[in-house]
């Protein structure tokens, strides 16, 4: 079994489109050592002349699913490495990755709840690990995701959150829509702010473990309100991702 | 980590320094972290050395755009870890912990 | 280094059709780049120009400092150069304004023990260089680039550039230099960088 720092190489066996930009990609990993909900994975690709780039993506994919993960990659137009995962990347290659990694953003059922999942955008993907692995584990634990994105289209796992959502484990998902919505939507239509939060947090209470992660505005100022709001610091994970709105 | 958004300017009118979105966290470290440490240390507390305040390695701002990482307190911007990777080794400076605390299990 | 897997297909965020005259400005190991990007190892640092200052310190004579005004009353001119990143990123044909280090130091007096220089910054970076690596046109403090004020992202209001070594070399947010007798490894320096950093050496790591 090959150790978490080492780089092995992975088979991509499926490929799967999200969203008209988001794609995931599922990788064979026969030496995985198997992984936690949250952590993530670096990927390395190197040409021809030995020029290197190494990326890091969130495992979306729960624990419960042996030697394999699946990433979700958003394509970034003048990116140097989500357009080469887009455009060239089928079946049958095989990537360089390392991991898992990390230790901080993570959760499983065993921690408990209530839990409150915050993301923007592309965010979702670790905090998808952990919904997908709760619903393996059975856990009934009071779970919202309120998740942020730029327009309903855009929206990452849309049926397979609303699939969970309709199921009877105590899972919630609240949307709200930043740039534009459609004519008939009931979910918040601007950016995640102290107000939204506090709604969110209300019925969950001041014990809920949180977990947020997206763009670093989105990250800071919900961190921040949910601290404000009365969650202990320690329960509050934030996972960074950088630049772009949502 | 970034998710692969390496270029991509934040569409924000409040008035916030561009800059600042591109600042990361330790996450976006770990890698690196964990080949020089040997496991992951997200999780490991480390006092900084500048102001005393305690913090988990994942939750320092990391500044990733750079010929290496620095790893900054998030209370007072002081730098706590620089990290460098060069072809054959990673190099760790971890002056600006006063400690970093391993848990054994 | 060990064997490398080959990803398929994969080339990577390079210049693509450089002539063959181009080539040649490209130093091993870089790649060509048309945008400007932006490398920190920290928040921007934000002084006001009121309560901006350069000093020169150290092994001179006397120490100098300029306000800002008094800066800008400096002989200044214009560089074309060709500026390369550790990071493997070249530009070409990069526009400056500033002043040259020989100017300032014009108005001190060198010991004839200070044999180097450490170029300190707004923030606590610093970078260290030979006195010869800095003279006779090499070094300059710029102000502006490509016709316009010096952007704080990229190191406004003023930085030092010295063309001839990677761009980790050329401070940003410079504030001044200290003439030294001694050398003092810098920020990146003192952690696996190459001391002098020669871009066409491909003096990137200390070692090479």
């Amino acid at each position: 079994m090959a150790r978490p720092i080492d780089w092995q190489l992975s088979t991509v066996t499926a490929v799967r489109d999200e969203t008209p930009t988001v794609r995931t990609f599922t990788l064979s990993l026969p030496d995985w050592p198997g992984h936690r909900p949250g952590q993530h994975v670096d990927l390395r690709l190197t040409a021809e002349d030995g020029y290197s780039v190494e990326r890091s993506y969130s495992i979306a994919s729960e624990p419960e699913r042996p030697a394999e993960i699946d990433i979700t990659v958003e394509r970034i137009e003048d990116g140097e490495v989500s357009p080469f995962l887009h455009d060239v990347v089928v079946p049958g290659d095989r990537i360089e990755v390392r991991g898992p990694i990390g230790g901080y953003f993570v959760w499983e059922a065993m921690l408990g709840g209530p839990l409150l999942l915050v993301a923007g955008g592309s965010g979702v993907v670790p905090l998808m690990a952990m919904l997908r692995h709760r619903a393996r584990a059975g856990a009934t634990i009071p779970t919202r995701l309120l998740l942020s994105s730029r327009h309903e289209a855009e929206i990452i796992y849309r049926t397979e959150l609303d699939r969970l959502a309709a199921g009877p484990d105590g899972l919630q998902v609240i949307h709200t829509l930043t740039r534009s919505q459609p004519p008939d939507w009931s979910g918040y239509a601007r950016r995640i702010d102290e107000a939204m939060l506090a709604d969110v947090l209300e019925p969950l209470g001041d014990s809920t473990r949180a977990y947020i992660c997206g763009p670093t505005a989105l990250v800071e100022t919900a961190a921040n309100a949910l601290v404000r709001l009365g969650l202990p610091a320690e329960r509050v994970r934030t996972e960074r991702f950088g630049p772009t709105g949502t | 980590m970034n998710d692969g958004k390496e270029d991509a300017l934040m569409d924000d009118a409040s008035g916030r320094d561009p800059m600042a979105d591109q600042v990361l966290d330790g996450n976006a470290v770990a890698g690196s972290l964990a080949s020089a440490f040997g496991a992951d240390v997200t999780a490991v507390p480390g006092r900084c050395a500048h102001c005393g305040t305690v913090s988990v390695v994942g939750t320092l701002r990391a500044y990733v755009r750079a010929p290496g990482a620095v790893l900054r307190c998030p209370v007072c911007d002081g730098v706590v870890l620089r990290v460098v990777e060069t072809a054959e080794a990673t190099y760790v400076d971890a002056r600006g912990a006063s400690y970093l605390r391993f848990e054994r299990r | 280094m060990s064997e490398r897997f080959v990803t398929r297909g994969f080339v990577g965020r390079r210049g693509s059709g450089s002539t063959a005259d181009v080539a040649s400005r490209i130093p091993p190991g870089q790649y060509l780049t048309t945008d400007f990007p932006v490398l920190s190892a920290g928040p921007t640092p934000r002084t006001p120009l009121d309560q901006w200052s350069f000093r020169i310190e150290g092994l001179v004579g006397e120490p100098q400092t300029w306000t800002w005004d008094a800066f800008m009353a400096l002989a200044a001119r214009e560089w074309v150069v060709d500026i390369s990143c550790v990071t493997k990123w070249t530009k070409l044909d990069m526009r400056w304004r500033g002043v040259s280090v020989d100017t300032l130091f014009e108005h001190v007096e060198l010991d004839p023990a200070a044999a180097y220089v450490v170029a300190w910054s707004d923030g606590g970076y610093t970078t260290n260089l030979p006195v010869p690596d800095v003279l006779n046109g090499q070094a300059f403090i710029a102000y502006e680039y490509d016709g316009r004020p010096l952007a704080p992202e990229h190191g406004g209001p003023a930085r030092l550039v010295v063309p001839a070594r990677y761009f980790w070399k050329s401070a940003k947010w410079v504030r001044g230099l200290r003439l030294q007798r001694d050398d003092e490894p810098g920020f990146w320096e003192s952690l696996g960088y190459h001391n002098r950093g020669d871009q066409w050496r491909e003096e990137r790591y200390s070692g090479d």
